[in-house]
């Protein structure tokens, strides 16, 4: 017990926690937290705009596992967090972001910069606190880490009337926190995994289908050993890309609304599918009457909320998804179970799988998504993270960046938050400074961060932006383009910026490349460079992402390159 | 074809500021539906007891009580049986009284509902019934003609029989 600040309570409880970074921004109702900082070793990263600092926690979080911490004041500080926060909660994302808040006597009287966050944020977080004494911050701090960090994982805040920030009292730390209406995990039934083993062995074209929750819960080795057992076909949402090397003989990569031709085909044909830490959104699953029809589905998942939330299924197994995957591959081997290599439905897949490598129709020229993006792979180490904005290269990176090393793509798939990808790669970078990190972008997602190129330059960041620019607003124009009989309507962007010039005037590196040689120059020049690079690659503005599954439609009705 | 039932939901939440934000809040962020509402302290005063009755098909209920028992202020999400349940509500009714035998007629109403007279004046008289929602719908249907002044109701209150 001690008589402190609740600021210094707040600095302390984060440094108890381990926090080592802080992605924020100073302002009125957040400046006794500041103070307390000055006087810490955690890292302060200064943003330029309070939604990246939520972005850079949410990618520091999902490349570490651990909350990711990002600080703003009240107010307009608190609201620019607002998006921050609902993306980080729609993909599962651990964070903690903590507010300052107008003095408690002053709450409820519209004072300047006063926001009621709290309210504003109830549906998308998956918890908040609002402190209303210095001694209840230590708790709040330690459970805020718990709810974010367990279970699903999701994002807290923790809003601090000022008053609360500067006085004092006398102030305990708790070594741990019971939380009572809070269950994050279940034992996986072992019963529910039995019957599940025995639909699967009894299905005649079985497919695994891999979601985030692989991600989340890093049971990359559990899904390859039992998919290698069993010799089933692994698809991936696209949340869940990369939750199985792509690279691997049984991966047919992400399905859905621009998943792989291959994948798509095969998810269609199956009967019965393992489907792993997945929510089985519209994106991915398309309509949803039609992908259930003809499928018995086995779900697996940490939330029981989302068992027969968009799927009936056969068998539901709640529990984390590394966990029961450790039950499956015990029962299997128990059973001293190996499936032969040698079946039809497999040999079916490898073809089809071959098939549309060879035969899906690319757009013509030099600087197009599949060579760039291909020509990126093949130039980047295998363990490097990619984050991605939103939009068309978003699309082309699912189909043409193979991800090799499983748990190292990242985006927001869930709320598809343009402008997420750049801040979030930074904060990756924060997470793991020995990798390299890149944003593949888009022109219309990059205006909308851009700004952090002070943060990545000034806070020695060093990230490559690798911006596939068809200076436009490329999905919605081909939304325009596919549906709306070419009537083009806010998606020109009219070459503006230069974005050579931009990165310079930040004191990045920026470097426009006309082909394929010098795109493999400067990405060489960006993983050697001590400060952010900016590749601008000229792409043709009438490049569709192909396939497509359009909106409402089923998976079987894709649209394909004519 | 989707069937929508009733059902009563009965939640045992920790007795907070802001919880019942929460809780209504959920049903229209998903877009569910709420017929009834009731809130009040438990035995223990560390809780509240807030009894809801919906209406949907029955995917739509299971999840809602999955949403509901998710959320970490809930320590505990029943969906009742009301076959199992004794489930009441408490209406006040303010009628008109527009002619003399107005007064009798609403009066044997009233008894035949067992329910009770208050503030009973020239020109209007208040009723109060505690009663299930359908005998409280019956009764004022048979109230109608006379004119419904004003009304008022608490919401269900439910609980499960035999104490489980």
């Amino acid at each position: 017990m001690e008589k402190i600040s609740g600021a210094r309570a707040l600095i302390k409880a984060l440094e108890k926690q381990g926090v080592k970074e802080i992605f924020g921004l100073p302002g009125g109702a957040n400046l006794p937290m500041y103070d307390e900082l000055y006087k810490s070793n955690i890292r302060h990263i200064l943003v330029r705009h309070e939604q990246s600092a939520a972005h850079m926690a949410d990618g520091f979080g999902r490349v570490s596992r651990k909350a990711g911490v990002c600080f703003a004041t009240s107010g307009p500080g608190a609201t620019n967090i607002v998006t921050g926060l609902a993306t980080a909660q729609a993909d599962s994302a651990p964070m903690v972001a903590i507010t300052g808040q107008v003095p408690t006597a002053m709450i409820g009287r519209d004072a300047f910069q006063e926001s009621d966050i709290i309210g504003i944020s109830n549906p998308i977080v998956k918890y908040s606190f609002q402190p209303t004494k210095p001694a209840e911050i230590p708790e709040v701090v330690k459970k805020g880490f718990y709810i974010a960090e367990t279970g699903r994982p999701g994002a807290v805040l923790i809003d601090i009337p000022k008053d609360v920030q500067q006085n004092e009292a006398d102030i305990s730390f708790p070594d741990e926190v019971k939380i009572r209406g809070y269950h994050p995990w279940t034992d996986p039934d072992m019963a529910a995994i039995e019957k599940a083993i025995k639909l699967l062995l009894s299905s005649s074209k079985p497919i695994v289908l891999a979601g985030g929750g692989v991600i989340i819960s890093a049971a990359f080795a559990e899904l390859q050993s039992l998919a290698e057992l069993l010799m089933i076909p692994v698809v991936t949402t696209f949340k869940g890309k990369g939750a199985f090397p792509e690279n691997h003989p049984l991966s047919l990569g992400p399905i859905g609304m621009h998943g792989h031709a291959e994948a798509n085909k095969i998810m269609t044909e199956a009967d019965c599918v393992l489907a792993i830490g997945t929510r089985f959104s519209d994106r991915s699953v398309g309509k949803f009457d039609e992908f259930e029809k003809h499928l018995k589905i086995i779900h697996l998942d940490v939330d029981p909320a989302e068992i027969g939330k968009n799927q009936t299924t056969s068998v539901a197994v709640v529990g984390d998804v590394k966990a029961s995957l450790r039950i499956f591959l015990k029962l299997l081997m128990q059973q001293a179970f190996k499936k032969s290599e040698q079946n039809a439905w497999l040999a079916h897949v490898t073809e089809v799988k071959q098939y549309w490598r060879e035969n899906l129709k690319l757009h013509p020229g030099e600087l197009t998504a599949a060579r760039i993006l291909r020509k990126l792979r093949e130039m980047l180490p295998a363990e490097s993270i990619v984050t991605t904005e939103v939009g068309q290269h978003q699309m082309w990176a699912s189909l043409f960046y193979d991800v090799i090393h499983p748990g190292t793509f990242f985006s927001s798939t869930g709320l598809g938050t343009m402008g997420w990808g750049f801040p979030a790669s930074i904060g990756a970078k924060a997470a793991r400074p020995d990798l390299p990190v890149v944003d593949i972008a888009g022109d219309g997602s990059f205006n909308m961060t851009e700004n952090s190129l002070a943060t990545a330059v000034l806070d020695n960041l060093p990230v490559i932006v690798f911006l596939v620019n068809n200076y436009s607003l490329g999905m919605v124009a081909q939304w325009q383009r596919t549906f709306y009989d070419r009537r083009m309507i806010g998606v020109d962007q009219k070459q503006c910026p230069d974005y050579v010039k931009l990165a310079e005037s930040y004191g990045a590196q920026g470097i426009r490349v006309g082909n394929l040689d010098e795109l493999g120059n400067a990405i060489k020049a960006g993983l050697k460079s001590d400060v952010a690079t900016v590749i601008d690659i000229p792409i043709d503005p009438e490049e569709d992402v192909l396939p497509f599954v359009a909106p409402g439609t089923s998976l079987k009705d894709m649209i394909l390159p004519s | 074809m989707i069937t929508l039932v009733w059902a009563i939901l009965s939640l045992l939440v920790e007795n907070k500021p802001g919880i019942l934000f929460k809780v209504t809040n959920l049903f229209r962020s998903r877009n569910f539906n709420i017929d009834s509402i009731s809130v009040g302290v438990t035995q223990d005063p560390e809780f509240s007891k807030i009894t809801i009755t919906t209406i949907g098909d029955e995917r739509q209920i299971d999840q809602i009580v999955k949403q509901l028992d998710k959320m970490i202020d809930t320590i505990e999400v029943k969906r009742l049986d009301d076959k199992k349940t004794v489930y009441r509500e408490l209406v006040l009714f303010r009628i008109k009284i527009s002619k003399a035998s107005d007064s009798m007629e609403i009066n044997n109403i009233a008894n035949s509902f067992g329910a009770k007279i208050h503030d009973a004046r020239k020109d209007s008289i208040m009723l109060e019934l505690t009663a299930t929602p359908d005998q409280i719908h019956n009764l004022q249907e048979l109230l109608k003609p006379y004119e419904i002044l004003d009304i008022a109701r608490t919401g269900v209150a439910a609980l499960q029989r035999g104490g489980d």
